[in-house]
This record gives C-alpha cells, structure tokens and sequence, in this order.
C-alpha cells in the first residue's frame, strides 16, 4: 500500500484487533479491511479469541458491575499487545475513556486499564497518527459523504485523519455534508427505547446526506451505519453505506450495509 | 410548576407532531449554533477562560458557607436584606411577605428560573398580587399560560404567527388593522404594553446571574433592558436567586462573564450587564428604596459533595440544550420541568428526584456534544450515567431490559460459547433475511423497526471466518 512510512524499528509492531461485537456479529467485511490495513502498515495482526464486547452497553445502561466484568475479560485478552486497534471509535473509547473509571483506585484492573488505555486506537487515526500512512492505494468511482461519529470525534479527536487519508482513493470524491458532526441519533439501546426520538434525529441526518448528492455515507462505526443506513432504505434512498476501512482497503466487493449487492 | 418529566416519553410523541415547534426548533439549530461556534472562535483564550471559570466555580463550591456568609454581610452593610429559603414554600411565602409588606398590587419582574423553579406567579396571583412578566420571551409564555422551553429563549417553541395571534386575541384594545408582519413591529408592541405597567409596579422581582460576595452585588445579564426598569422603578426590589450564584469578586464576574455571553446567544458581551448594590443611597437619582436578596437552597446544598456536584457550576447559558439532538428533536417542554436540555436530565433527578424525572438521563445518545460546549466544562454525560447506574442500583431499570442485559452478558463473558452461539445464530438471521439484505420488522425491536429497516448480518461472523482463514478449528 503506497505512502507509509516503512517502520524504523526492524520489529513489526504486534497489534491486537479488538474486532468490537457489531463487525464481528454483522459486517466481518470490515474486520477483515481492518486487517489488511493494518498489515499494510506493516503491523503483525493477532486477533485473541478470548474477546466479544467491551462492555459499553452495560455501562451505558448503569450496570458498572458487568461493564467491569467484561473490561476485566477484554483487559486480560489484549493488554500483551504493543497496540489494541479497532474498527470503532465508540469502542476504542470505552477501552482508553472509560475502563480506567470503572475500577476503584485500590484495585488492581485500574492499573492495568491504564496500561491498556495508553495501547488503544481507533483504526483510521492509528494508521495516520501512529503509522504514519499518508495514502492508501485504493480505488472506488463515485461520490461520498463522511459522517463524524460521536464518540470517535469527541473521546478520540478523530475529525482529520479518515479524510485525509479518503481524498487519497482514486475516483473518489468527496463532499462535506451539512453538520456532519451532529449525532446520528443512535445513542446504542437508546435508538429502540426512545425509538421515535431517535429516528427524528436520524431524519435530520439522513436529510443532510441526501442533500450533498452523493451516493455513498461513510462513517468509522458500525452502530451509526446501521441505524443510518436502516433510516435510508427505509425513506427509499439510494445511497449505499458503508465502514470507512472497507473502502480504504479497497474492499468494496461486498454488498453495502443493509444492500443485497 | 407541576413536574410531568415522568411522560417524558408521551410528551414527546406529543412535541415530535407539533408542527409549528418543529419549525420553531428548527430555526433555534440555525440561529444559535453558528453564532456560538464564531463567537468561541473569535476568542483565542476562550478555552482558558473555560478552565479557569470552572476553577472559580469548584473554589467557591468548596467554601460555600463563607461566601455566602460574606455575601450577607455586606450586602447588610449597604442597607439591604438576605432572606435564607431552604425550600420552595419558604421562598415563596417570603417574598409574598415582602410584597404584602409593601402593600404591592403589581409586581413586575425580569427572567428568573428561580421564579420558575418555585412557581411564583402562580403563589402571587392566588394571593391577590398581579405579575407581570417584562422579558418579551416570559411575557409570551405568561399569556399563553405555558412554562419556558429554553433557558433563555422561554419561547423559543413559537413562531412569529403564533405570536403575532396572541397578541391579536390579547391586545384587543389596539386597533384591529395594525401590521403586526415583522418580529420587530411585535416587540414594539409588546414594549407598549409593558412601559404602562413598569410606571404602575409597586414591586420588581429579578433573578440574577451572580451574586459578588466581596460587594454584596447582584448581577444580572439581560438583551432587552427590562431588567433595569423592573428593578430601579418600584420602591421595592427583589432579588431570587439560588445560592451557588455566588462568585468572590468582580473579578471573578468579569472571567465567567467572557464564556457567558458567548455561549448562550453567540454575542461578545450581552446588551446590558447590571449590578445592583443595596438600595438607592442619599442623593442617588434613582433605584429601590428597599432591596431584597432571597436565597434559595431548594436541595442544592444536598448536591454538595455528591458525585454530580459538578452541575452546580452551571451559569444557565442553555449551549447545551442548543447543541443537544434530543432537545432539537422535541423542545423543552418534553422534558417536563423548569430545566430541559441536557442540564435538566443532570439536574432535576436531584432537584425534583429520580421517580420523576428517570426517564430524562436515559433520553440521551450520549453524543458528547453538551459537554464540549459547556463554558463551565460540566460532565454532563458523566452525570447522566451515574443517574443511569442509580436506577440500575435501584432496580428501576425495566426487568426486561435488565434480565435481556444480563443474558447478553453471561454469554459475553464466556467467549468460546459465545463465538460459538454467534456461529449458528448469524446465518441463521441472515437465511431469515431472505435475500433483502434487511429486515422490516423484528421482535422486541418495534422502538427500532417502526421507523428503519434492520440490516441484515452479512452471515458468517469475524471470527468463525478468521479461525478458518489461519487453518484453525472454528
């Protein structure tokens, strides 16, 4: 893949991929794009089978006991690693954010969730930030529109990096829609709970993509590219959606989000 | 008011088909968001300032009591009068006391959420005392009967038309044909109407924004001048305002008064920033011969050392209920009390308990964006959760929800049979799919399916693929 810089340690950096439950559960394409990229960047790629969730659901919903049970699980799986990487920055943030809240100061795991938390990555800013990457050799005829999702952008800082490397993909334009750094309305178990509240507020964003034209929404988490990609169809809306690492690997054979091809 | 944050989610089906607060919704996006955003980045310092704000504001919580005493003392020394309320009935029987003392018919008043929070106008009218609303925005939802949506745009939920047919049906005494066409042409209206009543009020009531404990000064930061008038024209001026108001000096005022403009309205400084020190002096042109000051505790000083003390910093600037995607989606009347937006689902589990107002923390993404905008750096997600992990404590999260949670999680928490599960179950869902690609409706899913499609999983799962791909057993 053309414009990284080769590392300057002759060691391969080890890299753990956090897979997150949703890629692993509904869109293996993206996993297997984080690989690919991940090795282009000449990174060794282990994925440990001892991981499922990170625990953000439970968090989320006020059960700190499971949520630290499963950080323990996620912690003991991938603290060996020189980096954790994932395909998520909602992910990525429950690891670096928030496993370091969820242990009392007395207790070990908050000393090894720190360690951790120092090791994590959000995909796309890994291979930038840490990587270096400048370019991907990827190509995809068409026009996209890039959704800033919350967690990537407001714990990570992720904003730059996915555009960066986006405008290197040959063929590929790209156009800002309007607010693209407001919610999608997703917010996890928040879209069935308050579903009614959640499909206005993914209105409003699918009513920004539609108007930019394009025909392609990319964003960096899958919980985001469901639920804006289940509002699309649903409005009839023929824009295909799909992981940002799916075409910056130049893997785009499969069927899009929620498209039969 | 009356809390209905309980049918917080009926409240807001309610709002989500209420056409003309959509448009007004709408146009609070576009009008606030950009202004808030330029007039932050105007600023070089304005991350400074947020720190050192924020630091202001933890000091003072930290000491309280001094402060407030101090506060006290010399706003004695001028000649004034602090009142102490603990709770809403106190504060409200002790400005009715007030006002009976000085033998008030009318009371005219500037915005206060306190006044809201304790429910005033409707204390002093059941006791024969008129109020008179004198911030244009209090004054449409007062003869409209309705409590404010924002915190500082109180109607920010009407449209032109909805005001410009109030005042049709209201102010009948003016002549039917007048063009009322154009915003302006309503706030001269409006302004008409209220001159008469600041001459006749025998009281003014203003809340305020700070409280100068080194002067014994109120403050209060308003755009439309009402303020002045409702407190320098009557005899008799009270000042209701919630005790961690409080800042040491002018200074400090002069710090917190940088984020505050700027994140509420997207202005450098508001059109009008009004101290008020004591009652009028021996040769002053003007002012009060009486000046009041009622604190109210109303079970902030319950929040103190707890784990959400943080959102007693707030400084009402309402950036986060301007930034927050369920405030866009629903207004602020769905939230069901005084404070909506993201302040109210941190705030009122406190103020008014979390039987109310549960619903409130858990009705949020948790995009993040309230606390990126928040000039005082509240955590206001953080506070939410530990709202969330209270109910979870408490068991008032929904059984089926909890037992769903906690079947997902025994399995989470066992990898091998997990990935094996995972194995059999995604096939399957994507064999029901039948080819669509996505599902249309699912079981237990209506919240999510009644308004999006369900994309189907691509089948086989990550890992049973990778296991394959590196000659393992899956």
């Amino acid at each position: 893949m053309a414009g990284t810089a080769e590392p300057t340690d002759a060691k391969r950096p080890r890299v753990g991929l956090f897979v997150t439950c949703l890629v692993d559960l509904m869109r293996p394409s993206v996993g297997f794009a984080a690989v690919k990229l991940l090795e282009a960047a000449g990174c060794e790629v282990e994925v440990p089978r001892a991981q499922t969730c990170c625990g953000q659901p439970a968090y989320n919903a006020g059960d700190r006991e499971t949520a630290a049970l499963l950080a323990r699980q996620t912690i003991e799986a991938l603290e060996s690693f020189d980096y954790v990487v994932a395909p998520s920055g909602s992910c990525a943030g429950m690891l670096k954010r928030h496993y370091p809240e969820l242990f009392h100061k007395d207790d070990p795991f908050r000393e090894r969730a720190t360690g951790l938390a120092k090791k994590v990555y959000e995909l796309v800013s890994f291979l930038v930030d840490v990587r270096a990457m400048t370019s991907v050799a990827a190509r995809l005829s068409g026009k996209a529109t890039y959704h800033d999702s919350c967690s990537g952008l407001r714990e990570l800082g992720i904003r730059a990096q996915p555009r960066k490397l986006l405008a290197t993909v040959a063929g590929l334009e790209l156009v800002e829609m309007a607010e693209p750094e407001a919610c999608c309305g997703f917010g996890g178990t928040f879209a069935v709970k308050y579903g009614e509240i959640s499909n206005a507020i993914c209105e409003q964003k699918t009513a920004r993509i539609s108007a930019t034209g394009c025909d392609l929404l990319l964003a960096g988490d899958l919980g985001c590219l469901i639920n804006i990609a289940g509002k699309l169809s649903r409005e009839g809306r023929p824009i295909a959606v799909r992981h940002v690492a799916e075409v910056l690997a130049g893997m785009t054979g499969t069927a899009p989000i929620g498209g039969t091809k | 008011m009356k809390p209905t944050a309980h049918t917080f989610p009926a409240n807001a089906t309610k709002a989500l088909a209420d056409p003309n607060l959509q448009i007004a919704l709408g146009k609070l996006r576009t009008n606030y968001v950009g202004a808030i955003a330029a007039a932050r980045a105007r600023l070089p310092e304005f991350e400074t300032l947020r720190d050192e704000a924020r630091d202001i504001k933890n000091h003072v919580l930290a000491h309280l009591d001094l402060y407030l005493e101090e506060f006290e003392r010399k706003v004695t020394e001028v000649g004034g009068v602090v009142h102490w309320a603990s709770t809403h009935a106190e504060a409200r029987a002790l400005i009715l006391d007030i006002c009976r003392k000085a033998g008030a018919k009318t009371v005219t008043k500037g915005k206060s959420m306190i006044s809201e929070e304790i429910a005033l106008n409707d204390h002093l009218a059941a006791n024969g005392i008129e109020p008179v609303e004198t911030d244009l925005g209090e004054y449409l939802i007062q003869i409209r009967n309705e409590p404010p949506s924002h915190i500082i745009g109180p109607a920010v939920h009407l449209t032109r038309e909805q005001v410009e047919a109030d005042f049709r049906r209201l102010h009948t005494h003016l002549p039917k044909g007048r063009s009322l066409g154009e915003a302006t042409e309503l706030v001269a209206e409006a302004r008409g109407i209220l001159r008469e009543r600041f001459l006749a009020a025998d009281v003014g009531i203003t809340g305020a924004n700070f409280l100068i404990a080194e002067t014994g000064t109120t403050v209060i930061v308003t755009n439309e001048g009402n303020g002045d008038l409702t407190q320098t024209l009557p005899k008799t001026h009270i000042v209701l305002a919630s005790i961690e108001k409080v800042v040491p000096t002018l200074e400090d005022v002069s710090t917190i008064l940088r984020v505050l403009a700027r994140s509420a309205t997207g202005q450098e400084i508001s059109t009008y920033t009004t101290f008020s020190t004591g009652p009028r002096r021996p040769g002053d042109p003007d002012g009060p011969e009486q000046f009041h000051v009622v604190l109210l505790d109303g079970g902030r000083s319950e929040i103190l050392g707890t784990e959400y003390r943080d959102i007693l910093r707030c400084i009402r600037c309402g950036a986060c209920m301007d930034h927050c995607p369920v405030y866009h989606a629903v207004g602020g009347h769905a939230y069901g009390w005084v404070y909506p937006g993201p302040i109210g689902a941190a705030l009122n589990p406190a103020l008014i308990g979390l039987e109310e107002a549960g619903h409130l923390p858990n009705a949020s993404t948790f995009c993040g964006r309230c606390e990126e905008v928040c000039p005082m750096r509240i955590p206001l997600p953080r506070i939410m959760r530990f709202w969330r992990e209270k109910q979870f404590a408490l068991g008032r999260t929904g059984a089926p929800a909890k037992r769903a949670m906690r079947l997902w999680a025994w399995f989470a928490r066992r990898p091998a049979l997990y990935h094996l599960g995972a194995r059999i179950a995604m096939p399957l869902l994507r064999l029901a799919a039948r080819g669509r690609g996505r599902f249309h409706k699912l079981p237990q899913m209506g919240g999510w399916t009644d308004h999006r499609d369900f994309p189907a999983p691509e089948g086989s799962t990550f890992q049973a693929q990778w296991a394959k791909r590196r000659g393992g057993l899956p």
